[in-house]
């Protein structure tokens, strides 16, 4: 049985949802194959490379890869997929966006965001926002995996040696073509690897207040994010959003500022290990999943929590 | 150019759902059924393209039980000129709603299919990416914004870290994100007015497509239930929690 992990990577470096990959494709079992599609990609093969568990990275290089859209990258993989048992990716937007496109083309079905592996045919995955959890068996001979980062661990990134192998590049398909990107620039850690999330909502009644969390987050070296309705509200950039439709995140601390708790923002949160909420509102349903609650008003309990963290 | 969209009969996002005790599923008898909230979004997308004059004619399809004509419904009285029903009580997986949908183009020969990016009963966001492959047509998911020139689809897409911007040559299958459009309420004339546009209902069968599961749900189980916490009365107090018990900061 031979696995093949689908690398997230931006040439230069390898991205940690790549190693949570490893780590569901290690505990499925079999031998561990990393596929870097890029253009000028040493830097991620040579870093999946070094990923402990893989035995083998294949390179596909080309100019017309610089950008990975789903049409480039899912003719590359089916072009592999013959020699694998199971094709994995973390459930990031370019997995999401490429996987599936791969499954129709090889006639199977794909596993959406799985959150645990009971056998190399069988696996759990969440349905109806996190509130029913799905064990589903697959019957196709190629199993199309997306793994949900939040339940596997991050892959230790230094001390493997595997063998990188050139594999051909395709011709690169021309119905669609990249125009532009605009990326939020980020000194923080990212939302979904961080070990801390501050998050806020509506509570927080503007974007201006928002560098209330900032500073918290700053001092705990946190991540910031924030419900749909604050994402909505203009207070913070789309890709903070928490939930069903944003990140799905499970910190070891998840401090909710200002959130009521509706189902589709506690999908993004509840697997997190400790979960505070500062609330006025006693009867705000994020209560009910959180191991501390804090009653009060953000705006007085926010600035004593930062000098309370300074002592 | 005519558009499909694609619409989903979904227990109502405000329900609690309740996993049955036997484990087979979520009990979905006497629950609150409504359109998935983002075949709503991109449903109205295609309506503003028809009002734009880029649109001529919006079909709208669904698959799935003959209650999902109400579905239908929403969707002519939402601005949709017809509405097809594929109409079966098998279980329907995404790799078969492609397939269906695919089979559904070739009839309506459509410039755009809008999806939305996910179901929110499966929680899948497989059938936009998977319908693209079965007609090897261009995807733009997740889009949270459409421009429609020159035989293409400019989409902005909305993808970790910020947002992308694709080109793609038409014809297209979009899906659509949240932030899109916020979609209008079907008026009362026009729901009375919906009762009388064409609404076929069709089978897989005559579709010549295979239905047949890839997936084989094996068990539905509750999550596991969160220990109840404790409040706190100070910040003090809960830093003291923070650092001493909960061992996090």
């Amino acid at each position: 049985m031979t696995i093949l992990v689908i690398a997230e990577h931006d040439n230069l470096t390898l991205k940690p949802a790549t190693l949570h990959a490893v780590t569901a494709a290690v505990e499925i079992g079999g031998d561990i194959h990393v596929l870097v599609v890029g253009f000028g990609a040493q830097g991620a093969a040579d870093a999946a490379a070094s990923v402990i568990g893989v035995s083998k990275v294949l390179r596909a290089e080309s100019d017309g890869y610089a950008h990975l859209l789903a049409e480039q990258l899912a003719p590359v993989i089916v072009g592999l997929a013959p020699g694998y048992s199971h094709i994995v990716a973390t459930a990031t937007c370019a997995a999401k966006n490429t996987l599936p496109r791969v499954a129709a083309m090889l006639d199977v079905a794909q596993i959406s965001d799985i959150s645990a592996i009971v056998s190399v045919d069988t696996f759990v995955r969440p349905i109806y926002a996190g509130n029913a959890l799905a064990t589903v068996a697959s019957s196709d001979f190629i199993k199309v995996i997306t793994v949900r980062g939040a339940s596997f661990a991050l892959a230790a990134a230094s001390g493997g040696g595997a063998v990188i192998e050139t594999v051909s590049a395709g011709p690169t398909p021309h119905s669609s073509r990249f125009v532009g990107q605009e990326v939020s620039p980020r000194t923080r850690p990212e939302l979904t690897t961080a070990k801390i999330v501050v998050s806020g909502g509506r509570g927080m009644q503007s974007g201006e207040n928002f560098h209330l969390l900032d500073a918290i987050a700053d001092k705990l070296g946190a991540a910031v994010g924030a419900s749909r309705a604050a994402v909505d509200a203009g207070f913070a950039p789309n890709d903070y959003q928490v939930g069903q439709t944003g990140k799905i995140i499970a910190p070891e601390l998840y401090i909710a500022v200002g959130i009521s708790g509706a189902i589709q923002h506690l999908a993004g949160m509840k697997d997190s290990k400790v979960i505070v909420a500062i609330n006025k509102d006693e009867a705000a349903p994020i209560f009910q999943v959180a191991d501390y609650g804090l009653i009060g008003d953000l705006f007085n309990v926010l600035p004593e929590l930062l000098s309370e963290l300074d002592n | 150019m005519k558009a499909i969209v694609a619409v989903k009969r979904v227990v109502d996002y405000n329900v609690k759902v309740r996993v049955k005790s036997d484990g087979t599923g979520v009990d979905t008898t006497n629950v609150k059924m409504s359109m998935n909230p983002f075949d709503e979004i991109a449903l109205e997308e295609a309506v503003r393209l028809k009002e734009k004059g880029i649109v001529t004619e919006i079909v709208a399809v669904s698959l799935g039980v003959p209650q999902c004509q109400e579905t239908l419904r929403s969707a002519l009285a939402m601005g949709a000129d017809r509405a097809i029903l594929v109409e079966t009580v098998a279980e329907l997986q995404p790799l078969a709603n492609a397939k269906l949908l695919k089979a559904i183009a070739g009839r309506i020969e459509p410039q755009l299919f809008l999806l939305g990016k996910q179901a929110i009963d499966d929680d899948c966001n497989q059938t936009g990416q998977m319908l693209a492959a079965l007609l090897d047509w261009p995807q733009g998911t997740f889009a949270s914004k459409v421009t429609l020139a020159d035989g293409r689809v400019e989409v902005v897409r909305e993808i970790d870290g910020g947002l992308e911007t694709v080109s793609l040559s038409l014809p297209a299958v979009v899906t659509v994100d949240l932030r899109l459009n916020e979609p209008r309420y079907a008026s009362l004339p026009n729901i009375m007015k919906a009762k009388k546009k064409p609404l076929d209902v069709l089978t897989p069968e005559a579709l010549g497509v295979d239905v047949t599961p890839h997936l084989k749900t094996l068990k539905v189980a509750e999550p596991p239930k969160r220990q109840g916490g404790i409040k706190v009365g100070s910040v003090a107090e809960l830093v003291d929690k923070l650092k001493n018990e909960a061992k996090v900061i």
